[in-house]
């Protein structure tokens, strides 16, 4: 049974797109607490013994399954970080829904630090999709500091969403994937900074199998006086293929560092980066007014698309 | 109607102020399909940026319908009633073509309805309607796209700054089948173009001149082709081959 306040409902309307109790297997958390639970036949979730997160377990071929595991604070004042473990069986196919939704309308910063770790089963399928939120009107700061590793192997596949695009104050994200051969990761990354935001977002992808494929790519808004970090290192160890890019559009005062970066170390890798940063350009602006947008309409079009 | 009454605009280049528009006046009825040529440079594609207001003149008055719009912005012109293709339409990472052509039509269109639009340009739309209007897609399908984006503007006052360009793949017939089509559907609707193309010139109702930034000559086609002919501007791809 979930229990949650409207605030918690709103958050995870927001993270998770959920509007009632899903399907499938799923663990709830707010304010630091267990707020539901469900496991299937095929996935269980099981607390750690020392409290610091839960482990999530996936058969082997297990298809067409969804873990939703969405956290929500709405104290303000709350620091916590968990582990949360996830073992895919082999040859499943699955998606994963994580989130993080804090509503702090008090003084004090709430913050959760999110460690997610994925052993990604031969040949097994993964759709990884998470999104932070921050709302509230309160002094103290929502801040997110979530790591994700994955650990994938042979022939393996991992598509991960990740979106962060409103209300959270500070965020140091961190991302590292270790692939077999024929492993294969994806990431799209979407991300808004407003205000006096901060944000770092790193990724360290080790291609270490023949045939492994990443491919690493970020979009981002900075608005106000909000900072951005992105810095990706894509390391080929084997006969690989990777790609990282990093598109940013700046606006106001932000200010943007892209530092995309690719280290070979057998003469088969084949890495390509791109970076850009740009703001909005002034034909696109035009060409939504000629439609009838006004300027503040085009903006928000061309922001919103970009971040789609 | 579209009045235009001394309208001038200058730029400045190497510290003096160089005349691209001068002193030019021009009135186009409702109905009226007229086309705008002249040599490059003439001042066309300038001239249909002050109608929409993406350029301010430094003197004259622009009179649409009667009102005053030469203080107004490019969205107010635009909610009044005028729309423009680009010579060079712009591109948009993450925009698709259904969401432009939503705008476009300032509602939510059904995608049956966004089809349509795309198959009038000759575009497969089950193949586009979820595309970005990004640089994957082609000059020549972006063209047809900004096109397709005036049909679903539905506007009285069409301003297309050559149109033609990079389409050659498709038949000047289909585009002329377009303008005709809009003058049908838009009670007194009328559409200015820019072009150097004689197909496109044979069936205007009012061809312009345009040199030196001021109307040189202007009449019917039978009026003016011919004073044309020999000259670089209006010939086909086909002439100039030749």
């Amino acid at each position: 049974m979930v229990k949650l306040d409207a605030i918690q409902k709103r958050l995870i309307e927001e993270i998770a797109d959920l509007h009632s109790v899903p399907s499938g297997a799923y663990n709830f958390r707010a304010n630091s607490q267990l707020a539901g639970r469900n496991t299937t036949a095929n996935i269980d979730i099981v607390s750690k013994p020392d409290g610091s997160g839960i482990d999530i377990h996936i058969k082997p071929g297990t298809k067409n399954e969804s873990v939703h595991i969405p956290v929500v604070l709405s104290e303000s004042g709350i620091k916590e970080t968990v582990y949360n473990d996830f073992y895919i069986g082999e040859d499943s196919d699955v998606v994963i829904v994580a989130g993080c939704g804090i509503d702090n309308c008090g003084t004090h910063d709430s913050e959760h630090d999110g460690i997610h770790r994925f052993y990604v089963g031969k040949n097994a399928k993964v759709r990884y999709v998470e999104k932070h939120y921050g709302s509230g009107d309160g002094k103290g700061q929502r801040i997110l500091n979530p790591v994700t590793e994955c650990y994938m192997e042979e022939g393996s596949n991992m598509e991960m969403e990740m979106e962060q695009i409103k209300g959270v104050d500070s965020t140091e994200r961190i991302t590292r994937a270790e692939l077999a051969a024929d492993a294969r990761l994806v990431v799209k990354e979407r991300l808004m900074t407003h205000g006096s935001q901060n944000a770092v977002s790193g990724y360290q992808v080790n291609l270490n199998g023949a045939g492994a494929t990443a491919d690493v790519v970020s979009r981002s808004v900075a608005r106000d006086d909000s900072t951005q970090t992105f810095n990706a290192r894509i390391t080929g160890n084997a006969p690989c293929s990777g790609h990282t890019e990093c598109d940013s559009i700046i606006m106001d005062n932000g200010h943007i560092l892209a530092i995309p970066s690719l280290e070979a170390n057998n003469v088969d890798a084949m890495l390509v980066h791109e970076a850009a940063i740009g703001k909005i350009a002034g034909d696109q602006l035009i060409k939504l007014m000629t439609l009838g947008l006004t300027e503040q309409e085009a903006e928000e079009q061309i922001v919103n698309g970009f971040l789609r | 109607m579209l009045e235009i009454k001394d309208l001038s605009f200058t730029v400045n280049e190497d510290n003096h102020q160089k005349d691209i528009i001068h002193n030019l006046s021009l009135t186009i009825e409702n109905g009226k399909f007229v086309v705008i040529t002249g040599p490059n440079g003439s001042g066309k594609s300038t001239l249909a940026r002050l109608i929409m207001g993406i350029e301010k003149p430094i003197s004259g008055q622009i009179l649409f319908d009667g009102t005053d719009i030469t203080e107004l912005d490019v969205t107010e012109r635009a909610k009044l009633g005028i729309s423009f293709a680009f010579q060079q339409p712009v591109r948009f990472k993450g925009i698709r073509v259904k969401d432009l052509l939503r705008l476009a039509a300032g509602k939510n269109l059904s995608v049956a309805a966004a089809c349509n639009y795309l198959s009038e340009v000759g575009l497969c739309a089950r193949d586009y309607i979820d595309r970005e209007v990004n640089s994957s897609l082609s000059g020549g399908e972006l063209k047809r796209i900004e096109i397709a984006t005036l049909l679903a503007r539905h506007t009285k006052l069409s301003v297309f700054d050559e149109p033609e360009a990079g389409i050659d793949l498709w038949s000047f017939q289909n585009l002329i089948r377009i303008f005709e089509k809009m003058r049908r559907e838009i009670e007194d609707s009328s559409i200015l173009l820019i072009s150097h193309q004689e197909r496109i010139l044979e069936i205007a109702d009012e061809i312009v001149v345009l040199s030196g930034g001021q109307i040189t000559e202007r009449g019917t086609p039978a009026e003016i082709m011919p004073l044309l002919i020999g000259q670089s501007a209006p010939v086909s791809a086909c002439q100039k081959l030749q």
